[in-house]
């Protein structure tokens, strides 16, 4: 990890807030729904009027089960506690979770390099409302007054707690990304930090390798990856330095600063919460049986690793770090299966991740409409020669706009594809008309391949494709004619 | 008492001032010093009476949470008629922008 | 003497009377006597007698207007009734309307019941007597010196008085039971998850249940049976069928095996355990089988409810801080402001037992208190079901004693909480109870007798009810 000095260690626990992709909220039929104006999504049960009882999502359980299955957990009979302390963005002044018998114990997450960071608990719990600080210095601590919206208020949430096992702010990073593929490819969520529907808290401590665990300080705040990863590179230097300078590390909650690029301690309170937590009396046991258990488990298609190696299996030969890199993102961004269809249609496979990871990923929402077929007709025709890399792109983005057929598509756009026959035949004919030069070249003078491949395009009227050219002369050289 | 012990306690602590304060404080409530007093005095009676329950063998006994043996009560999720907002805010001590407004938050969770 | 609500029910769905007219005459009533007995803390007058016009029309249209056609109601102020104040009576709440109705009152008024007001009851369900008002207490009509029991004060005396033939309250420790002792009239309380507790502002939810208010046993079953039944917005409201309520009252107890309960015998004052002894002889001559039975464990419930509910309710409380509606102290920061409003808005008896709560789910004392008594309860439901193996019902007394002086326990919360000593068990256990009036004591004040059955045991116990009140000493009707 950079900058951490030698002889320390770093020791990240990470506990995720997940919104589940649910059509209303956990115990009430309220919209689950980004950016509505405030206070319009509410009812007497989110607003926690008196008098007012929660009743559960029966499909905010199934996405908890999901994800649990997921993540390896075991599915357990659960109960729902209250945990109770005053903040105005709480309609009850408690909220309702899972304390001590949460619905999914244990698990796994196995990030792409192989890495496993091991998984305490999964549970459900609400939301809160939102607050917003305004007038005086308009931020918190600075401002004169809040502003309360509780649309927010009992939408579900998953908390996903992990293990003690993350060693550095990549491997933080790495954990992030693949459980919000995971949370994605399970349906149980739409995956969008920026919205706010994942959410990361980072437990940071320092220590010396193999010595016991450091003390360690929440930190809050972290809306983005990149926060994520500053953050806990801040965090552990300023243990560090404390530790470092005879001071001890005091147990505490401390707010990312984004502008700054530092962790500042969290308003101090008077004294420690004391949660009080009791279970819900106005809710019963949640004990899934077996059957469901296994109806939910069926419907999840594979996940993310699976994906990946499926991928990697069609690529063949070892990966390179940019394959790699394609693979993960195209599996994050979903578009995995666009490029095993491309496959299936005779795409050649590392082209087919390259222009899906780069080109088609660019366009996320056209890349739904991508016919499988069409896209692997077009692959083909790059490969094959007939058209240039910058052609086959030009017909792409057409093809992603507005559809087709990519050779007509071209043809079009005035590039001929040029037939593999005839290129040979052009090839060929230069090869007899500068002797001396393919014998160079034959010889093993690389420097000679450019210029015959310029007269190859001048021939061709620069229809040609040079990269097609030069692997034709290549294969020649090879076959030792 | 550890956590998850069973066993009978003849001595549950007393209640004293510094832990009915303390409670208010968790409570939002602000006690005088009178009130203090008399709180104390009638709170510790009431647990002076539940000491009781410290004689009882309650080894084995399930906590009962609910009389019921109702489970997995859920419902479907489908989007129900929310309160128009006036309704919502019509009643609210403070609004501004449509939301609740309160005097500034010093300490916190959010 | 008034007509039941079933006399009336009867006489405005022929047209005999108009519900108008029955209406009319409940909100004069209130006007001419609630004055000395302060039932009553809000009167719908004109919300009253415009539903009771839409009834007429239903009848005169030969439509259905339900089996509780025109006749009026009371309801306790902790339930909501949309776009009217709901104050708990209590001042925290301020001049706060519900902005919809709890399902118990939607029942009522399909049922064709006419809402005529809220009344008075301990602030947020919590007291014996109905002192604890914001509003002032409430008087026993049988004894204006007197106390009408609480926490649903309010709604016994104003079935007691006359001023409406049913009303609704809710019983927690006893809050039903005990008034309608007080008052000499019926009250019941179900079977926990009979009756939705939707719209019940909460006071300890585990115990919280729905009941009428009655002066007689027929009432309160035709009552019950308007507002019981399986609701989707209660996730702790049962699917089971309702029991056979109304059928039973007359069935008579031929044959029933009854349990005297010892522990809700002796001990109680010398007036009140002779009625149960009365009570239990009359039972015997009905034809049942009657016999003393002990249930050590019932010894226990009331610290353990003692815990248990003030736990619950200082949770329920919370959300009462001064941000959303009713009253707000305001203060430089939302945290003063919490303890400002709550401060001023709750009274001494609430406030006592928010900290009692609080105390007993704080870290360290959790296990020793709340969890405890949760194992306690445990216990107390297993001794009622040891004596239901035995027996089809049991019989006691409803209270200690009969109704007490205003004022005389304000001083001394631990002697008001004894008051609930015979009828916090049947809560603990979820049980449904009901208290029929049996004769009164040497001054004239009401007794009630209180009899208990298994869970979903109302048929049961309405048919011993039914039996009690034909057997009971003749007593002034309202």
């Amino acid at each position: 990890m950079t900058g951490l000095p030698d002889g320390w260690e770093v020791v990240v626990g990470l506990e995720v807030h997940c919104e589940l992709a649910t059509a209303t909220k956990l115990f009430c039929g309220c919209a689950n729904a980004f950016g509505a104006e405030p206070n319009t999504n509410v009812c007497p049960v989110c607003l926690g009027l008196p008098g007012s009882l929660p009743v559960l999502n029966r499909r905010a359980v199934e996405l908890a089960m999901r994800i649990g299955v997921a993540l390896g957990a075991r599915i357990a009979p659960s109960v729902f506690h209250r945990k109770n302390y005053f903040y105005p963005d709480m309609p009850k002044d408690f909220q309702i979770s899972q304390y001590d018998a949460p619905i999914n114990r244990g698990g796994r997450l196995e990030l792409p390099d192989g890495t496993v960071v091991g998984i305490e608990r999964a549970h459900l719990e609400e939301d809160t409302g939102k607050t917003t600080h305004v007038g005086g210095t308009g931020r918190i601590g600075g401002a004169d007054r809040a502003l309360v919206d509780y649309n927010r208020a009992g939408v579900p949430l998953v908390e996903i707690v992990s293990a003690p096992d993350i060693r550095s702010a990549a491997q933080a990073r790495a954990y992030v990304a693949e459980l919000r593929a995971i949370l994605v490819a399970t349906g149980a969520s739409d995956g969008r930090m920026e919205e706010g529907s994942l959410r990361v808290d980072a437990n940071v401590s320092v220590r010396r390798p193999g010595g016991p665990l450091g003390t360690r300080c929440e930190i809050k705040n972290l809306n983005s990856m990149r926060s994520l990863g500053r953050a806990i590179e801040f965090e552990a230097a300023r243990q560090i330095a404390q530790c470092a300078a005879g001071g001890q590390v005091v147990q505490e909650t401390r707010h990312w600063d984004e502008d700054r690029g530092e962790t500042v301690p969290m308003r101090s309170k008077e004294e420690a919460e004391d949660y009080r937590y009791f279970p819900e009396p106005d809710l019963v046991p949640l004990e899934p049986d077996q059957r469901w258990q296994a109806e939910v488990a069926a419907s999840i298609g594979p996940l993310p690793a699976e994906r990946r190696v499926r991928l990697l299996h069609l690529l063949g030969a070892a990966p390179t770090p940019a394959q790699a890199e394609q693979v993960r993102s195209v599996v994050a961004s979903d578009l995995d299966a666009l490029v095993v269809a491309a496959c299936e249609h005779g795409a050649p496979a590392s082209l087919a991740l390259a222009r899906t990871a780069n080109e088609v990923a660019a366009e996320p929402s056209s890349a739904a409409r991508l016919d499988p077929a069409a896209f692997a007709t077009l692959l083909v025709l790059e490969a094959s020669g007939e058209l240039a890399t910058s052609q086959s792109k030009q017909v792409l983005a057409e093809l992603l706009a507005t559809g087709g057929d990519p050779a007509e598509i071209a043809r079009r756009l005035g590039f001929e594809p040029m037939d593999r026959g005839e290129l040979a035949g052009v090839i060929e004919q230069v090869i007899a008309e500068h002797p001396e030069d393919w014998a160079r070249f034959a010889g093993g003078e690389d420097k000679v391949r450019g210029p015959l491949i310029g007269a190859v395009r001048k021939a061709t009227g620069n229809k040609a494709d040079p990269a097609a050219v030069g692997r034709y002369l290549d294969e020649r050289r090879a076959r030792g004619s | 008492m550890t956590p998850g012990d069973t066993r009978p306690d003849p001595r549950p602590p007393a209640i004293g001032p510094e832990q009915v304060r303390h409670v208010a404080r968790l409570a939002r409530l602000r006690l005088s010093d009178e009130e203090l007093a008399r709180f104390t005095g009638q709170l510790a009676a009431v647990l002076d009476y539940a000491a009781e329950l410290a004689e009882l063998d309650v080894e084995g006994l399930e906590p009962m949470a609910h009389p019921l043996p109702l489970r997995n009560v859920l419902r479907s999720d489908e989007p129900r008629p929310p309160l128009r907002r006036d309704e919502v805010l019509e009643q609210a001590p403070a609004v501004e922008d449509g939301c609740f407004c309160v005097p500034r938050i010093l300490s916190g969770e959010g | 003497m008034s007509p039941t609500a079933l006399e009336l029910a009867a006489a405005v769905r022929t047209a005999e009377r108009s519900a108008r007219d029955a209406v009319a005459a409940s909100i004069e009533a209130i006007a001419a006597g609630d004055g000395a007995i302060h039932a009553f803390v809000e009167v719908l007058a004109d919300r009253a007698l415009a539903r009771a016009e839409q009834i007429d029309a239903a009848v005169a249209a030969g439509s259905d207007p339900g089996p509780l056609a025109g006749v009026p109601v009371a309801l306790k102020d902790n339930l909501c009734t949309r776009g009217v104040p709901t104050t708990c009576a209590s001042r925290i709440l301020g001049t706060w309307c519900p902005p919809y109705d709890a399902t118990v009152v939607e029942r009522l008024e399909r049922a064709g019941a006419v809402v005529v007001g809220k009344t008075n009851m301990d602030e947020f369900a919590m007291g014996s007597s109905t002192e604890n008002s914001c509003f002032g207490p409430t008087r026993n009509p049988r004894d204006h010196a007197r106390v009408p029991g609480g926490s649903s004060g309010g709604s016994a005396a104003a079935v007691a008085a006359g001023f409406v033939p049913l009303a609704l309250g809710s019983d927690t420790g006893g809050s039903i039971r005990q008034p309608a002792a007080f008052c000499g009239v019926v009250g019941v309380k179900p079977t926990y998850g009979l009756v939705s507790r939707y719209g019940l502002v909460a006071f300890a939810s585990s115990l919280d249940q729905i009941g009428p208010f009655a002066a007689t046993v027929a009432d309160a079953a035709a009552a019950l049976a308007a507002i019981a039944g399986h609701d989707e917005r209660d996730s702790t409201s049962l699917s089971d069928p309702v029991p056979e309520l109304a059928a039973a009252v007359g069935r008579g107890v031929l044959g029933r095996r009854i349990g005297v309960v010892k522990e809700l015998v002796d001990g109680v004052d010398r007036p009140v355990a002779a009625r149960a002894r009365e009570a239990a002889e009359a039972m015997a001559a009905a034809g049942a089988t009657v016999e003393e039975v002990s249930i050590p464990q019932l010894r226990y419930g009331l610290a353990a409810y003692y815990l248990l509910a003030p736990a619950e309710a200082s949770s329920n409380l919370a959300r009462f801080d001064g941000v959303r509606y009713g009253l707000r102290v305001d203060a430089p920061d939302a945290s003063a402001m919490n303890v400002a409003t709550r401060t001023e808005g709750f009274g001494a008896e609430v406030k006592r037992r928010i900290m009692l709560g609080t105390y007993a789910l704080s870290a360290g004392y959790y296990d020793a208190y709340y969890a405890r008594a949760q194992r306690v309860r445990t216990l107390v439901a297993q001794g009622f079901g040891r004596a239901f193996a035995t027996f089809d019902a049991l019989l006691g007394a409803t209270t200690p004693t009969t109704a007490f002086a205003l004022g005389e326990r304000t001083e001394n919360p631990l002697a008001m909480y004894l008051s609930d000593t015979c009828t916090v068990p049947a809560s603990l256990a979820g049980i449904p109870a009901i208290s029929v009036p049996f004769g009164a004591d040497p001054a004239g004040l009401p007794v009630g007798v209180q009899v208990m059955a298994p869970a979903l045991g109302e048929s049961t116990l309405f048919a011993v009810a039914g039996a009690l009140e034909r057997a009971a000493p003749p007593e002034r009707r309202p």
